[in-house]
C-alpha cells in the first residue's frame, strides 16, 4: 500500500495533466471550428472546377489527343502514394488510421507486382511509413512551419507530384487524406489523381456547345494541374478539421479518463487516511487500558 | 437597364462573390470581353487583371484577378480565379511584389518561349498597377 504522501503526489499530478488535456480539447475545439470553416469555404471552388472539367472532358474524350495527365500514361506499373497526415500527435487514431490504409494499399499492390513510392505531407504518417518503406520514400513534405494552410501549400505540392510525373517516376497518383464526417467521424480515404478521375459527363450531353478562347486542349491542359492542386488543397483543409476533431475527442476521453483516476485515488487516499488514524486511536486506547 | 444574371467569383480559398449582376467585364487571355445576360457559352483562361462587375444593385465591384478561368453559360458566369482580391484591399505594396516576382521571371527565364510569357504577364500586371491608380 502507497503511503499517503505518495498517493498525494499521484493525485496532484494526475490534476495537472487532466488541466492540460482539458485546455487542449478547448484550444482544438476552437481551432477545428475555424479548420471547418475554411473546408467548407474551399467547396464552392473545387465543385466548379469538377464540374467545368467535366463539361471540358465529356467532349474533349472522342478525341485521341487528351493530355497524359487525363489519360494516365497507359500502365499501371508504378504507383505514386501521397500521404497526408497531421504534423502531431495527441489525436487518437488519426495518424495511424490513414498511414494503415496507405499500408494496406502499398501492400497489396506489391503482391500484384507493382512498385510503390511514396510521397509523405505531414512528419506523423512520414514517422510511421518510414518503418516499413523506408527507401520508397521519394519525398517528405514538412508542414509543420505553416500556420495556416493557404493554397500555395496545395500548389506546392502538386508541382512536386508533376515534376515526378513528367521524369516518369510512376503511372498512377492516389491521395491518401482523412475525410472529415462529423467531430467524432474522420473516414480514412484514397483518391485517385493521377489519372484524373472525372465525375458525371453523361448530363451535359444536352447542351449547347461551348466556344473556347483559347482552344480546348490548351485550356484543359491548364486546367487539369490546377484540378490536381485544388484536389490537393482539399484533401489538406478535410485533414486539417479531421485532426482537430480527432484530437478534440481524444483528449474529451482524456479528461474524462483523469477525472476518473483522481476519484479512484482520492477514495483510496481517504481510506488509507482513515485507516490510520483508527490505528492510532486503537493504539492510545489500548495504551490507556494498560495503565 | 439590362437583364440580371447570376455571377460567381470563387477563389480556392473561398467564395469571394455570388449575386446577380447586369454586366462584367473578364479579361480574357486573349484579350478582354465583357458578358451579358445570355452569352453564348465561352469557356476562357484569364490573363492577371481586373474584373469589373456591375451588380444588379448597381455598385460596381473591381477584382483583381492574378490568372484563372472564366465558365460563360447563358444563364450565368462563373469565375475560377488563381487568386482574387478586391481592388479597393489591394496595396500598392502587393501589386510591387507581384511585379518583382515578375521581374525575377523575366530574367531566370531559360529559354525564349518563357521569357516571353513571363514578360507578357510583367505587362499586364503594369496595367493593374495603372488601373489601381486611377480607381
Amino acid at each position: 500500500m502507497p503511503s499517503l504522501k505518495a498517493l498525494r503526489n499521484r493525485i496532484a499530478s494526475v490534476k495537472a495533466t487532466r488541466k492540460i488535456t482539458k485546455a487542449m480539447q478547448m484550444v482544438a475545439a476552437a481551432k477545428l471550428r475555424r479548420a471547418q470553416a475554411a473546408a467548407a469555404a474551399a467547396r464552392p471552388y473545387a465543385e466548379r472546377m469538377s464540374a467545368v472539367l467535366a463539361n471540358l472532358a465529356g467532349g474533349l474524350q472522342e478525341g485521341a489527343g487528351a493530355p497524359r495527365l487525363l489519360s494516365g500514361t497507359g500502365k499501371d506499373d508504378v504507383h505514386l502514394l501521397v500521404v497526408c497526415t497531421g504534423e502531431r500527435g495527441l489525436s487518437g487514431a488519426f495518424n495511424s488510421a490513414i498511414a494503415r490504409l496507405a499500408r494496406d494499399t502499398a501492400l497489396r499492390l506489391q503482391r500484384d507486382g507493382k512498385t510503390v513510392k511514396f510521397l509523405c505531407v505531414g512528419r506523423k504518417g512520414y514517422d510511421i511509413l518510414r518503418r516499413t518503406f523506408a527507401n520508397q520514400i521519394v519525398e517528405f513534405v514538412d508542414l509543420r512551419a505553416v500556420r495556416e494552410l493557404g493554397f500555395a501549400q496545395g500548389d506546392m505540392i502538386a508541382r512536386k507530384v508533376f515534376a515526378l510525373f513528367d521524369a516518369g517516376q510512376f503511372d498512377v497518383a492516389t491521395l491518401f487524406f482523412s475525410r472529415f464526417k462529423s467531430v467524432i467521424s474522420q473516414v480514412p480515404t484514397a483518391q485517385r489523381l493521377i489519372p484524373a478521375e472525372i465525375a458525371g459527363t453523361a448530363k451535359t450531353a444536352g447542351q449547347a456547345a461551348y466556344e473556347y478562347e483559347p482552344d480546348e486542349e490548351t485550356i484543359l491542359g491548364d486546367l487539369l494541374p490546377r484540378n490536381i492542386a485544388v484536389q490537393i488543397f482539399g484533401a489538406l483543409l478535410e485533414n486539417n478539421a479531421s485532426f482537430y476533431g480527432a484530437q478534440m475527442t481524444a483528449m474529451d476521453n482524456a479528461t474524462r479518463n483523469a477525472g476518473d483516476m483522481i476519484n479512484r485515488l482520492t477514495l483510496n487516499y481517504n481510506r488509507t487516511r482513515q485507516a490510520m488514524i483508527t490505528k492510532e486511536l486503537i493504539e492510545i486506547i489500548s495504551g490507556a487500558e494498560a495503565v | 437597364m439590362a437583364d440580371p444574371f447570376t455571377f460567381e467569383l470563387v477563389s480556392p480559398e473561398r467564395l469571394l462573390l455570388s449575386e446577380a449582376a447586369t454586366q462584367v467585364v473578364v479579361p480574357g487571355a486573349e484579350g478582354q470581353f465583357t458578358v451579358l445576360k445570355g452569352h453564348a457559352p465561352v469557356m476562357a483562361t484569364l490573363r492577371p487583371g481586373v474584373v469589373e462587375a456591375t451588380l444588379a444593385r448597381g455598385v460596381v465591384e473591381r477584382i483583381f484577378v492574378r490568372g484563372g478561368f472564366a465558365d460563360t453559360t447563358p444563364e450565368g458566369l462563373t469565375i475560377l480565379a488563381e487568386e482574387a482580391i478586391m481592388l479597393a484591399d489591394l496595396g500598392a505594396e502587393k501589386i510591387a511584389a507581384e511585379i518583382r516576382n515578375a521581374e525575377e521571371d523575366v530574367a531566370d527565364a531559360s529559354d525564349a518561349s518563357l521569357k516571353a510569357a513571363a514578360e507578357l504577364r510583367l505587362q499586364q500586371l503594369k496595367e493593374v498597377r495603372a488601373a489601381a491608380g486611377h480607381g
